[in-house]
């Protein structure tokens, strides 16, 4: 901005103040998206953001919700300049709140910069492709829905299923095999509990990573609008970090239902046409300008790895919040109540699960030569199986071919030994091929018709076949 | 009144800007919106307020700063140095933009659509004292290794050659002078359209030949014409994009227009890296030498959104209008509704369905009826087309949203992607029960002509092959396998085959990943000979558990990894295989 726009303007002229949004008459050139302080008649400050500029006219969105605000003696503050956060290196091994101010206790930060907090847009010609193998030691993700640096995959779950220790096993477990390069997580918590940030910082803790990682933290129970920016604030301290000082960082995000639903709010609140579910017609362009912020430039050394958490209402994986994100995100891991019953952990249905960018990150020279293969084969012996499973209910086992009832068996054991794993358990992208292997040398040689001949030459062993019969 | 040049901005909520002080602005007039000049368009007037939907971030903005009317609606330059560009969604080069901003698309920034210093060799094919028309090709110009550009005398100017050069020129510099009835008309290699108009051409044809995608699925069952349209909707995950990929890479178009429209970052990346290296199957050069690609990802300004397809396929008419045949990809037309719907939302116009303006179905009519195989203007009779190719994003999957619906009413080829295919790791996860082609008749005559009559025939038994194995699959469903005939058991096992060793082909194979015509036909030969001799062996007595059992299903399986050339050799090898084995089931017994 320009010199002369520094100026900060205050006035005392709020004339309407409803839900989250308060009108401010009487300005004088209000910037699109220029930041307000407001002092409430007791003395408390507010932050707020304006989101639509008239002449005299300004709509502003206060972050820290608007109990207490009045037409009379509220004090709002235009400050010339739009949202930006303070970073320098030390911003690692911090906590901050949703809005970026520090609650660990510990100094505000000597910026080094001030960034502003909307990110521009990647040129798509200066963005380096994806390919780069992460091991998360997880099975049912290095094995079938491989995630590469820079990517962003997100995990669709729902309540009460285990997908905060699945996120935290793999910000503790993950590693570029033969990289020794700096590593840092982001975290960013928009409206969980205080039990589920508390889980998370104790793992991080635990791993010996504190320092390792920046927090950016809205509960519960602080004020909903302020989740509009916490992704934000993170994503540009993950930027910093990875494009200034070379990092590779993961950035977590959770829980981005909550977040939409901030977004919600605030369209209601604005009177705008609702798209579906309520949910405003641009969430779209909103999430995006937020997953989009993953990714690796060329010639920078860092990358950003987006893992965001979404909750889908009842399970719906067509709901607006999991729906849109899967249209944006390289894939998705899918966390599966049916599993998550029979004590499975973790509980990812391979099946609805993907990843986009595996296919660059595996093979030959990143993890093994047949791994696409084997990938492939499992997921399609395993989805057969699944198919009989919901054919065995209704027709019995008596009805099932021979092909039928070792897919059958080979579903059960593929569950209990591919996908189940401990929350501690870190295995080895060799450990996970060679399980694939052992399951598949349980089906009949001439049905492996996804692999390529010379591996199931070198790796299927023969005499492991199932007797489907006793099955 | 008087027409007001400059006006100031009123208000600003997001990308809709209004502007006051406007009088005698035009709708969809391009003006230049604050201190940093961005672009603009305004799409509603109210006596002297213009409502403006601006392509760039409009942060910062306030009300009071200049608006600058530019007179002119939102164009392209149309001339050489299209091929191998890539641009965002108003046609500025994204390398330009990087080359003055760095890694990350800034405010402001103007960069001219075609390099105005490069200096091109340019033939002439007229000589002075020629009588030309409007669409008539006055020289060429190498574009790159296979594209040449043909210059073409602008629509609305007739006149005599009173000055033709030859020789190195930019696209700025004059290249001939025509003389229209006493009026002296200067020519250079660059012509301006509006992305709104469609280009003019002579005469609308049929669509009679097929446009070969070197994909099973839709060169055998579902076949585009070249000028048609075609639509594939699918739910995330279902391979949308990576369809588009492979039709981008294998399509036999001369030129191919690629538009990401509000898609992932990342895939446009990969276009950008995987083109320049990709061998073409029809010219044997790289890709990225017909390749002209459009990215507006999804985190781009929504109002250039909006603009990218029609960017896009403006530049594919013009290409149509040398006499290529073209195809243009759009991923995703459901981005490019919603950026409709959000830009509709601002204006508070009465929505429609689910929140999509009331004109959504109008809109999208008049994108594909830009699809076409046309005669050029011009004395001589040039054929060129434009194919359309659509993905769509419906919300969860779920096809009987807007979008879908309203896409549905006007393209003639229909390819439905399947997420129940896509988690079983079908790809491509055509469903080919849903899906259909309106062309399938149109493009017979080609087929009988160029392939073989047996083609469209074989064809049809495959297709009757798999619905009556839906058909046996209910009954499946409700009380197993055992309650069927033998017969109908070894259909199910011959329809396992078509899918999986037929439908099913690799993208990221390097030979299934296209298949020529020849090829097509005689795996299609193989399978339903192989289907011939199962209904023998059946009727003969044999059970359907040998069939199941025989060695040479695997061979069948692994044909389609065959290269293309040496297929037609191996073919009779396999036929042989398949009587063999056949033969000694029959000796068995």
């Amino acid at each position: 901005m320009k010199e002369k726009d520094i100026k900060a303007r205050e006035y005392r002229s709020v004339t309407q103040v409803a839900g989250p949004l308060m009108i401010v008459e009487g300005v004088e050139e209000v910037a699109y998206g220029e930041l307000v302080y407001i002092r409430t008649p007791e003395g408390d400050k507010r932050m707020g953001q304006v989101l639509e500029s008239q002449e005299n006219l300004a709509v502003v969105q206060v972050f820290e919700g608007t109990r207490g605000l009045d037409t009379e003696q509220t004090r709002a503050r235009f400050l010339g300049d739009i949202m930006r956060i303070s970073l320098s290196k030390e911003v690692l091994g911090r906590s901050f709140d949703g809005l970026g101010r520090p609650i660990d206790g510990g100094p505000e930060i000597i910026p080094e910069v001030r960034l502003p907090i909307i990110g521009a847009a990647i040129n798509p010609t200066a963005r380096d492709y994806p390919n780069e193998f992460i091991q998360t030691g997880i099975s049912t993700i290095d094995g079938m829905n491989t995630l590469v640096r820079g990517q962003k995959l997100p995990i669709f779950s729902g309540s009460g299923l285990p997908h905060n220790d699945l996120a935290a096993q793999i910000a503790r477990q993950a590693t570029v095999l033969g990289s020794e390069e700096p590593f840092s997580v982001v975290f960013a918590a928009m409206g969980i509990t205080h039990e589920e940030a508390n889980f998370f910082m104790n793992s991080f803790e635990s791993s010996g990573a504190l320092e390792r990682i920046v927090a950016f933290i809205n509960l519960a129970d602080d004020p909903a609008i302020e989740r509009i920016i916490t992704p934000r604030m993170a994503l540009t301290a993950a930027e910093f970090l990875a494009f200034t000082y070379d990092n590779h960082v993961l950035v977590i995000l959770t829980d981005m239902t909550n977040y939409c639903e901030a977004l919600r709010e605030i369209s209601s609140a604005r009177e705008e046409v609702p798209g579906r579910r309520g949910y405003p017609g641009y969430m779209y362009t909103d999430l995006a300008t937020n997953y989009e912020r993953a990714g690796r430039i060329m010639g920078k050394k860092g990358s950003i790895t987006q893992m965001p958490i979404v909750s889908m209402p009842d399970d719906d994986i067509t709901h607006p919040v999991p729906d849109l994100t899967g249209y944006i995100t390289e894939g998705q891991f899918v966390l599966s109540r049916e599993l998550h019953r029979k004590g499975i952990y973790p509980p990812v249905d391979v099946l609805p699960s993907l990843s986009r960018l595996m296919n660059e990150g595996i093979g030959e020279g990143r993890t093994r030569a047949d791994h696409l293969g084997v990938s492939d084969q499992c997921y399609s012996a395993y989805a057969e199986g699944r198919d009989v499973r919901s054919l065995v209910a209704v027709v019995g086992e008596e009805a099932l071919s021979e092909r039928d009832r070792r897919n059958l068996k080979f579903a059960d054991i593929f569950e209990e030994r591919f996908v189940t794993q401990g929350v501690d358990e870190n295995r080895t992208i060799e450990q996970t091929l060679n399980l694939g292997w052992e399951l598949l040398s349980m089906l009949p040689e001439g049905e492996l018709k996804r692999i390529d001949e010379k591996y199931v030459t070198q790796y299927y062993r023969r005499g492991a076949q199932l007797e489907a019969e006793e099955g | 009144m008087a027409d007001q040049k400059i006006g100031k901005i009123k208000s600003i909520a997001g990308p809709l800007v209004i502007a006051k002080d406007m009088r005698g602005c035009e709708m969809y007039e391009v003006v230049r919106v604050g201190q940093e000049g961005l672009m603009g368009e305004t799409i509603k007037l109210i006596e002297d307020l213009a409502y403006i939907q601006v392509y760039e971030d409009t942060t910062g903005l306030k009300p009071g700063e200049e608006v600058v009317r530019t007179g002119l609606p939102l164009s392209v330059e149309l001339g050489p140095g299209i091929i191998t560009n890539f641009y965002d969604g108003i046609q500025r080069p994204l390398l330009g933009i990087k080359d003055l901003a760095g890694d990350y698309i800034t405010r402001g920034i103007n960069v001219p659509g075609l390099d105005a210093e490069k200096k091109w060799d340019f033939m002439p094919t007229v000589k002075k004292g020629d009588e030309l028309v409007e669409g008539d090709i006055i020289g060429e110009v190498q574009e790159s290794k296979v594209i040449t550009h043909r210059i073409m005398v602008p629509s609305g100017i007739r006149g005599k050659v009173v000055e033709i050069k030859s020789g190195s020129f930019t696209v700025d510099e004059i290249i001939a002078i025509l003389n229209a009835e006493g009026e002296r008309i200067e020519l250079t290699m660059k012509q301006k359209w509006p992305v709104r108009i469609g280009r003019p051409f002579k005469e609308k044809l049929d669509p009679e030949v097929p446009l070969l995608t070197g994909q099973r699925i839709y060169d055998t069952f579902f076949p585009i014409a070249k000028g048609g349209t075609a639509a594939i909707p699918g739910g995330f995950g279902t391979g949308k994009t990576v369809s588009q990929h492979q039709l981008a890479k294998w399509a036999d178009s001369q030129i191919v227009v690629y538009v990401g429209c509000g898609e992932r970052g990342n895939e446009m990346t990969e276009v950008l890296l995987s083109f320049p290296e990709l061998d073409d199957p029809n010219t044997g050069e790289k890709l990225m030498e017909r390749s002209s690609l459009i990215a507006n990802t999804s985190n781009m300004p929504v109002a250039a959104r909006e603009a990218s397809v029609y960017t896009g396929v403006t530049i594919a008419e013009y290409y149509r209008d040398m006499g290529y045949d073209v195809a243009l990809m759009a991923d995703s037309t459901s981005r490019w509704a919603e950026a409709l719907r959000e830009i509709s939302g601002r204006l508070e116009e009465m929505p429609g369905e689910e929140g999509f303006p009331a004109y959504l179905g109008t809109r999208l009519a008049d994108f594909y009826e830009r699809a076409g195989r046309v005669v050029t203007l011009g004395r001589e009779k040039r054929y060129g087309s434009v194919s359309v190719i659509g993905a769509v994003s419906p919300p969860g999957g779920d096809f009987s949203e807007p979008v879908a619906q309203n896409t549905l009413r006007v393209v003639s080829a229909f390819w439905a992607l399947d997420t129940n295919l896509a988690d079983r790791r079908h790809f491509p996860a055509i469903n080919w029960l849903t899906s259909y082609s309106l062309y399938l008749d149109f493009v017979k005559p080609w087929y009988d002509k160029n392939i073989d009559t047996e083609f469209q025939i074989l064809r049809g038994e495959m297709m009757a092959l798999l619905e009556k194995e839906a058909e046996l699959q209910e009954i499946v469903q409700l009380v197993g396998q055992d309650a069927l005939p033998e017969s109908d058991r070894a259909l199910l096992e011959v329809a396992r085959m078509v899918r999986e060793d037929y439908l099913q082909q690799h993208a990221y194979h390097e030979i299934d990943s296209y298949c020529s015509k020849e090829k097509q036909y005689l795996m299609l030969k193989v399978i339903m000979g192989f289907y011939q001799e199962v209904k023998k062996a059946i009727d003969g007595g044999i059970m359907a558990s040998r069939i199941t059992a025989m060695k040479v299903k695997d061979e069948i399986a692994r044909m389609k990894y065959i290269q293309n050339p040496e297929f037609p050799r191996r073919y009779e090898g396999l036929i042989r295989s398949i009587e063999d084995e056949f033969e000694s089931l029959r000796s068995d017994r």
